[in-house]
């Protein structure tokens, strides 16, 4: 309850994301709270009864000037708050030399780690606290690079290359699903991502990617 | 004009009562506005069907779905991923193009438009008949894709290429190409609607109905048929390129010959965004229209709603690209979608408080139509407001493709457009077909709606923001997913009371169709031209004048006036006007 049904969050930019939300839910639930009570209040106070007439106004301009002006403050300053968090988080991004091939095709991620040949489906590798870049193709359909953990979401448009990138902050194994429709095994289309801790990582790169250069794992 | 036209029409009058003339190929707006509004129901059904396979499939998966296996021998009624994905695809195809508009668009354009301004007709009679014709041609194209080999559509209702527009890649193949056909057929009828309704709101109005005295659901119908006009080329445009992509190997949209995916985004949502305004814009009309008289108050802010709504027409048109934050089109220009979206909001809650202004100090009567049209407020209000996590980019790139923006889009085009559509229909029967609907079976109606649509739509919030993924055939594949599949169990029960609660709906509508009280004129003591005319209103709606307009459509409880209601073509006393009584 206290997330608020959100996961939990593992990835440097996913508080920013999360950040917002709750800043989110705080204004929307106010709004609504306070919409739904007077309407509740109106509805009660203002039923027909025998003998009263109803208020004869066609409006009030001061009304309709402090209502325009009200919500556009609010979503001026959402807007000025959102900026940064996007800027950071798909406008630029920090060097990295970490960089994941990453090729989706129906039904499959198909992964290339750095300095490895070698095609690993469904499956990455990464170590914590770095930044990972993901260099994002498709080789069939829109795919969409999903893992709800890290908050974060890219297509996968073929013909493109498109880079994206995150942090995590703590080890584990992450879920990975495609989150655009890419055909009639676009359910169950999904991978797992593994962050190590920077020696476990060495530790799995030297027995996983340098043994047998472009065999192995691919199929 | 119109003169000339209703001499025209009253010389034929006398040969045009054979059945087809009537019932079939009429050119009366009355009887053109019904048969879209029987189609619209007819396919309500059946997207209401589909919505229930989908539902079950999520709440047990795999599991046959009960009576399907007479359809689906060969899986004994259980959905295959192939057969959930046409599902969910025609679902939501069928309601937007289906059901929505031609209940919206084309029943209500055609039934109020002439009725509320004090025309005899609409400018273009025979168009006006070959729109609906059109329309209907459509639906059944589109209904044919289900008995093809491979199935119907199966690519989504925005059927992004290069998922549509290589068959391999679903394994549908005429299916998608009876899809493009039937949204391009149905492009050309709803052509025809509009700029029949533009044409007759522009010059046919009765003397005196100024643009400032239409009455807010001509407004919203006026609007609409703009935004019609301009969006629906965008996208017959569009399903054409994909169906040349598909059948005679150009290659717009798939890579492999050098097309762009993302030009099929930008056009789909081109059309897309003002799409939505257009399923939202009547139902708003319908709702300031309801609100007033059984407020029995002026609409509180008239030009501040005619004018929103003309801004929302405007802004519709430059916030698509929301659609699109992770499609890989440049995040820039994405925070210029940011700024639009965050703008097309205002007008938005501009309308909320002026609907909760026209409530305040009222005398409320809690009538059917009323229900459905607080209904409408309330659900829009929840609905407007999940938008703006959407409109905050770094939000979005979380909940986009979620269960989130499902709940979303059905608070609006449910919540808010079919909650409109049956405030409108229950109002209007009287009217429309002379006779009263059942009150007591339209409260019953309203309130198993509007208890199971939340029960059945707001959880999905929940998900969404639990990270489950729209258009998944199996939530139970995903270890993350798993602990929330509760919800969808539960959701699937309201969905299948809100089903059986339309029964209540179909029952009372035929029922009443031929055993209702007898309506009278002017039932809800409106102010509005339509119900000057007798119910149901004959051939060219008038006698021997049209009504004359002496001032706005909201007066109710002027304290200078005798009545709590003073009808538009009221003659203002001693201004001797009686012959138009």
């Amino acid at each position: 309850m206290l997330d608020w049904w959100l996961p939990e969050n593992v990835s440097t930019f996913g508080r920013d994301i999360d950040w917002l939300f709750h800043l989110i839910y705080a204004i929307t639930g106010v709004t609504f709270v306070l919409v739904a009570a007077a309407m509740i209040a109106f509805l009660i106070m203002y039923r027909d009864r025998p003998g009263r007439r109803a208020r004869y106004t066609h409006g009030n301009t001061t009304l309709e000037i402090v209502w325009t002006i009200v919500p556009a403050l609010i979503l001026v300053v959402l807007t000025a708050l959102s900026a940064p968090a996007w800027s950071k988080i798909k406008m630029t991004r920090p060097p990295s030399d970490f960089v994941v091939d990453v090729t989706a095709k129906q039904f499959n991620w198909q992964v290339k780690h750095p300095n490895s040949d070698k095609v690993f489906l469904d499956e990455m590798h990464v170590p914590v606290n770095k930044v990972i870049h993901v260099d994002l193709k498709s080789q069939d359909v829109i795919h969409s690079f999903f893992v709800p953990q890290f908050r974060v979401k890219q297509d996968a448009v073929p013909g493109r290359s498109i880079i994206a990138w995150f942090e995590v902050t703590k080890p584990g194994k992450y879920e990975w699903p495609c989150a655009e429709l890419c055909g009639f095994g676009h359910s169950g289309m999904r991978g797992w991502i593994y962050v190590h801790s920077a020696e476990d990582y060495k530790k799995w790169a030297a027995e996983n990617l340098t043994a047998e250069t472009g065999g192995g794992a691919k199929k | 004009m119109s003169a000339h036209a209703a001499t025209a029409h009253t010389a034929h009058a006398h040969h045009d009562t054979s059945f087809v003339r009537t019932y079939v190929f009429s050119t009366d707006h009355k009887m053109i506005a019904r048969q879209f509004l029987f189609m619209g129901l007819f396919m309500m059904i059946i997207g209401g069907l589909l919505a229930l396979m989908v539902r079950w499939q999520l709440a047990w998966p795999e599991t046959a779905v009960p009576g399907l296996s007479v359809i689906l021998k060969d899986t004994g009624g259980i959905l295959e991923p192939s057969t959930y994905n046409m599902a969910f695809t025609m679902h939501a195809t069928i309601m937007i193009f289906f059901v929505i508009m031609p209940i919206l668009a084309g029943a209500f354009g055609n039934f109020c438009i002439p009725l509320m301004i004090g025309a005899r007709d609409m400018a273009f009679p025979t168009l006006n008949m070959l729109s609906f014709w059109v329309t209907a041609t459509a639906g059944v194209i589109m209904l044919s894709g289900f008995f093809v080999e491979g199935g119907h559509a199966a690519a989504g209702w925005t059927s992004y290429a290069p998922l549509s527009a290589v068959p391999q890649y679903t394994g549908v193949n005429w299916g998608q190409n009876l899809w493009c056909i039937a949204l391009f057929v149905m492009g050309i009828g709803s052509m025809m609607g509009s700029i029949n309704y533009i044409t007759t709101i522009i010059n046919m109005r009765a003397p005196g109905m100024h643009l400032f005295r239409m009455p807010l659901v001509v407004w919203s119908l006026f609007i609409t048929a703009i935004l019609l006009l301009l969006a629906l080329p965008v996208l017959t445009s569009a399903v054409a390129m994909l169906l040349f992509d598909r059948t005679l190997g150009t290659s717009w949209f798939a890579p492999s010959g050098g097309g762009e995916p993302l030009l099929w985004q930008h056009l789909f949502w081109y059309f897309g965004h003002p799409e939505v305004y257009i399923l939202i814009l009547p139902a708003m009309g319908i709702a300031s229209e309801i609100l007033p008289v059984f407020s029995r108050k002026p609409i509180f802010g008239y030009h501040a709603m005619a004018f929103s709504m003309i801004a929302i027409a405007f802004l519709s048109w430059i916030v698509y690209g929301h659609h699109m934050f992770v499609s890989g089109m440049s995040p820039s220009l994405g925070m210029a979608f940011t700024v639009t979206t965050m703008v097309i909001a205002v007008p938005s809650a501009i309308k909320t408080f002026n609907w909760l202004g026209t409530l305040w100090g009222g005398r409320i009567q809690f009538t059917v139509p009323m229900l459905f049209a607080l209904g409408f407020v309330s659900m829009f209000v929840i609905g407007g407001l999940s938008g703006i996590f959407m409109a905050s980019t770094p939000v979005d790139i979380y909940i986009q493709d979620t269960y989130f923006i499902v709940a979303h889009i059905h608070y609006v085009v449910f919540g808010g457009s079919i909650f409109g559509a049956f405030a409108g229909i229950y109002f209007w029967f009287p009217k429309m077909f002379g006779r009263m609907m059942n009150p007591l079976l339209g409260h019953l109606h309203f309130w198993s709606t509007f208890i199971f649509f939340n029960w059945t739509f707001f959880p999905m919030h929940i998900i969404g923001v639990g990270g489950q993924m729209r258009r998944i055939y199996n939530p139970m594949q995903y270890e993350f997913l798993q602990h929330q599949q509760h919800w969808n169990v539960f959701m699937t029960y309201g969905a299948l009371m809100l089903g059986a609660g339309m029964i209540l709906f179909v029952i009372n509508f035929f029922w009443s169709l031929f055993a209702g009280k007898k309506a009278p004129l002017n039932p809800w003591n409106s102010n509005t031209l339509e119900w000057t005319a007798p119910s149901p209103p004959p051939h060219l709606n008038w006698g021997a004048h049209v009504p004359t307009v002496y001032r706005g459509p909201y007066e109710y409880s002027d304290p200078d006036a005798r009545e709590d209601f003073l009808p538009q073509s009221q003659a203002p006393v001693g201004a001797g006007a009686r012959r138009h009584h």
